[in-house]
């Protein structure tokens, strides 16, 4: 077929891959906003899910906020964000809008993982004379953990993938590929560049996958 | 002498103004009307292709695995890539949103009616066998309608999300209210860009409480019981984790 050589075309040109505009570097500014993004969030959602769930309060606003979330378009977001004042702030918008739209998977998978530890082993730990903060770090937190860590997975897919959209808005990563191809009206690149970006989304999925595979039976929620 | 400039909310280019609305009510209707097709016919498709899908994969068990599992890679793929990738197939067409938005539905759609297929007691089914019920009767009348709370849930969020994923089908021209935030965006207009983004948010409330209704009336018989078994299910937020995460 025509496209696939083109396509096969353009990502063996090595002048596509080095650069400003080259794959490279698209893919360490992807991998930057992604990853500090995660950080981001997890700063902020973490401490208030396991305090949230600990105290078995809030229940409502982590369903809600998951709910909500689905219905929010991120394109108009970053581009909301970009139209107010934060928007002269280079990456500041779309670093706001992925921590946004980050935070509700990692609040709601750490919630119910608090809530859902068994009332026995709260209760015994409780009796055998433990503090709030010990429950937390040597009861709770161990058991919920399964669970916080498929919210990790899920904020960071998700990442990967709104990072994507900011290029829509004019900011960097792999994204910025096909926009820029779209732009040329050049189908080639812009294939090559989702060709790229779905990988890239796929490995970060298969990491994850493989990492929960490979983790010791107490974060994989063995005893399940 | 030139007219003096006018001094309304358009020319401020304020977030809320109501001279937008009354002006750009042709736009703004062509848009969401346009948001609305490209929603209801990708579900639509989505439906059309799971329903089948599910109920192949409840059949032969061995393909419960592949369909699963294709299914969910297509779902981690980016929307803008997803886009992109079908490209060459369907060009710069309506057709390409609806194919990639619906694409997007069949894990959740999947997922979740194969959830309630499973959910159905065995003593119904045993019930309807004694009965001298076919397997197709069996599957129309008895299985099918019991697996409707799950599926509709499953529907439900796929079709809030893909009314927030349409708004993405700008970059091919076919984004509904995404057409006018893109647009907004490069002529700073303000107005045009939050009208568009809220009125994206209100389609999918409008959606999710419609859904909620039809389900209700599909589900007569859970009707009379809920009271009692809300009463009995006070056992707290079981089951609320989405195992997918919203798509982007």
């Amino acid at each position: 077929m025509n496209t696939v050589s083109a396509v096969w075309g353009w990502l063996t040109t090595a002048t596509n891959w080095s650069g400003e505009n080259g794959v490279w570097h698209r893919l360490e500014q992807h991998l930057v906003l992604t990853f500090a993004c995660l950080v981001i969030s997890a700063l902020i959602a973490l401490p208030v899910a396991l305090t949230l769930g600990h105290l078995g309060r809030g229940g409502a606003l982590a369903v809600n906020l998951a709910n909500i979330g689905r219905a929010v378009p991120t394109f108009a977001v970053l581009v909301l964000l970009l139209l107010t004042p934060i928007g002269r702030h280079g990456q500041w918008p779309t670093i706001i809008a992925l921590v946004l739209f980050a935070i509700p998977p990692l609040l709601t998978n750490a919630y119910v993982g608090m809530r859902e530890v068994d009332q026995n082993v709260v209760r015994a730990a409780r009796g055998m004379g433990m503090t709030g903060t010990q429950l937390v770090w040597r009861v709770e937190v161990p058991l919920a953990f399964p669970l916080v860590l498929t919210g990790i997975r899920i904020a960071a897919v998700q990442l990967v993938a709104t990072a994507t959209l900011a290029a829509l808005v004019g900011g960097g990563g792999l994204g910025r590929i096909i926009t820029a191809g779209f732009n040329l009206a050049s189908t080639p690149q812009v294939v090559a560049g989702a060709v790229l970006v779905a990988v890239f989304a796929l490995l970060m999925e298969a990491a994850f996958e493989l990492a929960q595979r490979w983790a010791p039976g107490w974060a994989r929620g063995r005893a399940r | 002498m030139t007219a003096p400039p006018p001094d309304d909310c358009l020319a401020h280019n304020d977030w809320i103004c109501g001279d937008y609305l009354s002006t750009r009510r042709q736009i703004l209707l062509d848009a969401l009307i346009q948001h609305l097709q490209l929603t209801v016919s990708s579900v639509a498709l989505g439906l059309v292709i799971a329903v089948p899908l599910a109920l192949l994969a409840r059949r032969r068990r061995w393909t419960v695995g592949p369909v699963l599992g294709i299914t969910t890679v297509i779902y981690t793929i980016p929307s803008l890539a997803m886009f992109s990738l079908l490209l060459p197939l369907y060009g710069l067409s309506a057709t390409l949103v609806v194919v990639g938005l619906a694409l997007y539905s069949l894990t959740l759609l999947v997922r979740n009616i194969l959830a309630g297929l499973d959910g159905v007691p065995a003593e119904a089914t045993e019930a309807a066998r004694g009965m001298g019920y076919g397997p197709m009767r069996q599957l129309l009348t008895v299985e099918l309608p019991l697996a409707v709370p799950a599926a509709m849930a499953g529907l439900r969020i796929a079709t809030v999300s893909a009314v927030a994923l349409t708004t993405v089908g700008a970059i091919v021209g076919y984004g509904g209210l995404g057409n006018l935030i893109y647009a907004g965006m490069n002529s700073f207009f303000k107005a045009q860009v939050l009208t568009a983004s809220v009125l994206c948010v209100l389609i999918a409330v409008v959606f999710d409480l419609l859904l909620l209704g039809v389900e209700r009336l599909l589900t007569p018989w859970r009707r009379a019981s809920r009271r009692a078994r809300v009463r009995t299910r006070a056992a707290g937020p079981k089951r609320l984790v989405a195992a997918l995460g919203r798509r982007t």
